[in-house]
């Protein structure tokens, strides 16, 4: 029993109540934003000591013993998770402070943005189906309104997209939990895992995981089920696309992790080659659409969907190596993903537009940011010596080491479309030639000092570094992979956990 | 009970898709309440339907009389359609506004990409510019 483990719900739940009660103040509103994303950082950071020093920590609400009860696990994977997203949080709470209009702020976005924080990380640490299932209610509400927000035609029109298919989707999984709780009686995963081996009807329990697959499916936006994130994400503020291109669609990868790891590994042979050809169809149809498109915002959201492919194509290799590289990858691509959004708003800031065609001259008059560009477009196409590079290599080797040969040419080739696109990007964005229409304060603007954009930078240059950092020094955080891939190819050790001694 | 309660759910979410297909907003979301109902009705008969004594404990005794129905069941439907029933409010008002917005609640029309995506992000007034620049 830990009881740290509330402190990533409770921390943002706390935030979100003080924000709302200052809603009129938009002082004290980004002060409670920044500083409540900080304290939960600090929190992550003490429960992951205990996590890595002491293995899976867990926590029964309501001293109701599993599996009756709700229990909060943290394992490796889970620790992981809830590390990138705080680190997110602080910095998009950064980041908003000059992003984010008076209006929207209030309009409840900080606390809208905590209770979002809270959901993704409650669905992170639960260890019951049903409390997952709720904990993406509480998630997708959130994300709702702040997609919404602002009312603009475009926003709309990509809320609706957004809202009805992931209503859609969230009516699978809860049909998938009244499956599961009809076969087995439990809602308890680490017991779900005991009991279904053990039910007869094993071809039900395989439909039961395609209903899964399904659902997630559709949040974490792999092939053929994507087509509502490139028409929604490039609609709200650039803090609220760079939130959801970052962490939403990796918490439907996550939760697809953790049921095809600890629960459906029955039948492997069957759904985990459903999900390599998904893998490998996400990751090309994604690239594919990003080439076709000239908007910033929209080829990244494209980009978004072929790099979920290589996350699936990891789970579906279902090996340490290509585990351990799928969850390197999802927390690689956290980090550039998110960086690329977050200097899409510089430069829109910038230029007035996120069209391409309409944009130039960003590297002459300000090379500091065609810099910061390139070392997350570099990172997103796997160059070395940053982050991106580390997650295509384990996955590479993971698909070598298994003679996955097509399905590894695929993850290489991709790797170079997206280059490709980020090239396309780079030419018009920084290298073309200033525009003839711009914005009276384009070249003149400064990055830095008064009366500049540093509040943006911020982020961007804190994410940059992580990047760098990792890039240069992979080694723990590989570790950190390795040790969540090892404990999700071994349920028993989760089981053991929670349920106490078999 | 325990074979008409699935065939009515199936029947209901059948006829959810059928509606969630339609071009009319309004249709779709009444989709969505059908095929939301439908989930709560499965995992309703899912749970096994039966005629036994209430999950109640009496006083002085430690455990409800057996046979006893299982009350699980009723406490995740209860939250689902709590939970259903704020997410389609939302839905709603999404519907309600697009349609006072946009003018029409026809999806065709509705959903044509517009050109200008930069609209949504630029500051009306340049309230928030005013305060930092």
């Amino acid at each position: 029993m830990n009881g740290l483990l509330v402190l990533p719900i409770a921390i943002p739940l706390i935030t979100a109540t003080l924000a709302l009660l200052f809603r009129k103040n938009s002082f004290l509103q980004r002060l409670i934003g920044v500083t409540g994303m900080a304290a939960l950082l600090v929190s992550v950071l003490f429960i992951f000591r205990d996590v890595h020093t002491d293995g899976i920590q867990v926590l029964q609400l309501g001293n109701w013993a599993a599996p009756f009860g709700i229990t909060l696990v943290a394992d490796m994977l889970a620790m992981l998770m809830l590390g990138i997203t705080a680190i997110m949080g602080v910095v998009v709470a950064i980041y908003s402070i000059y992003d984010i209009d008076r209006e929207r702020e209030r309009f409840g976005y900080y606390p809208l943005l905590n209770i979002l924080i809270m959901g993704v990380n409650g669905s992170f640490l639960t260890g019951d189906i049903f409390n997952l299932y709720v904990w993406f209610e509480v998630m997708l509400i959130a994300s709702f309104t702040l997609l919404a927000l602002g009312n603009s035609k475009n926003q709309l029109q990509g809320a609706l997209k957004y809202v009805f298919i992931n209503l859609f989707s969230s009516l699978m999984f809860l049909f998938g939990v009244a499956m599961l709780y009809g076969m087995t009686g439990s809602l308890n995963m680490a017991d779900l895992a005991l009991r279904l081996p053990e039910v007869e009807n094993t071809g039900l329990v395989t439909t039961v995981a395609m209903i899964f697959m399904v659902s997630f499916g559709i949040k974490a936006a792999v092939f053929p089920l994507f087509f509502w994130l490139p028409a929604s994400y490039h609609t709200p503020p650039v803090a609220i696309s760079a939130i959801f291109g970052g962490l939403l669609t990796k918490v439907g990868v996550y939760a697809l992790i953790r049921v095809f790891t600890l629960l459906f590994v029955n039948d492997t042979g069957y759904t985990h080659t459903i999900l390599l050809w998904v893998g490998g169809f996400t990751m090309v149809i994604g690239v594919l659409g990003a080439a076709s498109h000239m908007e910033f915002r929209k080829i990244l959201s494209f980009h978004i969907v072929s790099q979920i492919g290589y996350m699936i194509m990891g789970l579906a290799f279902n090996t340490a190596m290509g585990v351990m590289g799928a969850i390197f990858y999802v927390l690689h691509n956290i980090l550039a993903k998110s960086n690329l959004f977050l200097i899409s708003g510089i430069a829109q800031r910038l230029l007035g537009t996120f069209e391409l065609k309409k944009m130039g001259g960003l590297y002459r008059h300000y090379p500091f940011l065609a810099v910061l560009f390139l070392i997350s477009a570099f990172a997103l196409a796997g160059f070395p010596p940053l982050s991106g590079f580390w997650a295509k290599l384990s996955l590479v080797k993971a698909g070598l080491s298994i003679e996955q040969y097509v399905i590894t040419g695929v993850a290489i080739l991709v790797g170079l479309l997206t280059l490709f696109s980020m090239t396309k990007i780079w030419l018009s964005a920084f290298w073309g030639k200033v525009p003839d229409e711009v914005p009276d304060h384009f070249g003149k603007q400064p990055l830095f000092g008064a009366g500049s954009l540093y509040i943006l930078m911020i982020p961007v240059m804190i994410i940059a570094g992580l990047i760098i950092l990792i890039g240069l020094n992979a080694q723990p955080l590989l570790e950190f992979c390795m040790t969540a891939a090892e404990q999700l190819l071994n349920p028993s050790v989760y089981i053991e956990a929670v349920l106490g001694p078999q | 009970m325990d074979t008409l309660l699935p065939i009515i759910a199936g029947a209901i979410f059948a006829t959810g898709i059928y509606l969630l297909l339609r071009r009319s907003l309004i249709l779709t979301i009444i989709g969505i309440i059908l095929i939301s109902n439908s989930v709560n009705l499965a995992l309703f008969s899912l749970g096994r339907i039966s005629s036994e004594n209430p999950p109640l404990i009496a006083a002085g005794s430690l455990e409800p009389m057996a046979p006893f129905a299982n009350p699980l069941p009723q406490a995740l439907i209860l939250t689902a359609i709590v939970i259903g029933f704020g997410l389609l409010a939302f839905a709603l008002a999404l519907a309600y506004r697009s349609y006072r917005e946009l003018g029409t609640v026809d999806q065709d029309e509705l959903l044509q990409d517009a050109e200008d995506t930069s609209a949504a992000i630029l500051p009306k007034n340049g309230s928030k510019e005013g305060g930092n620049a």
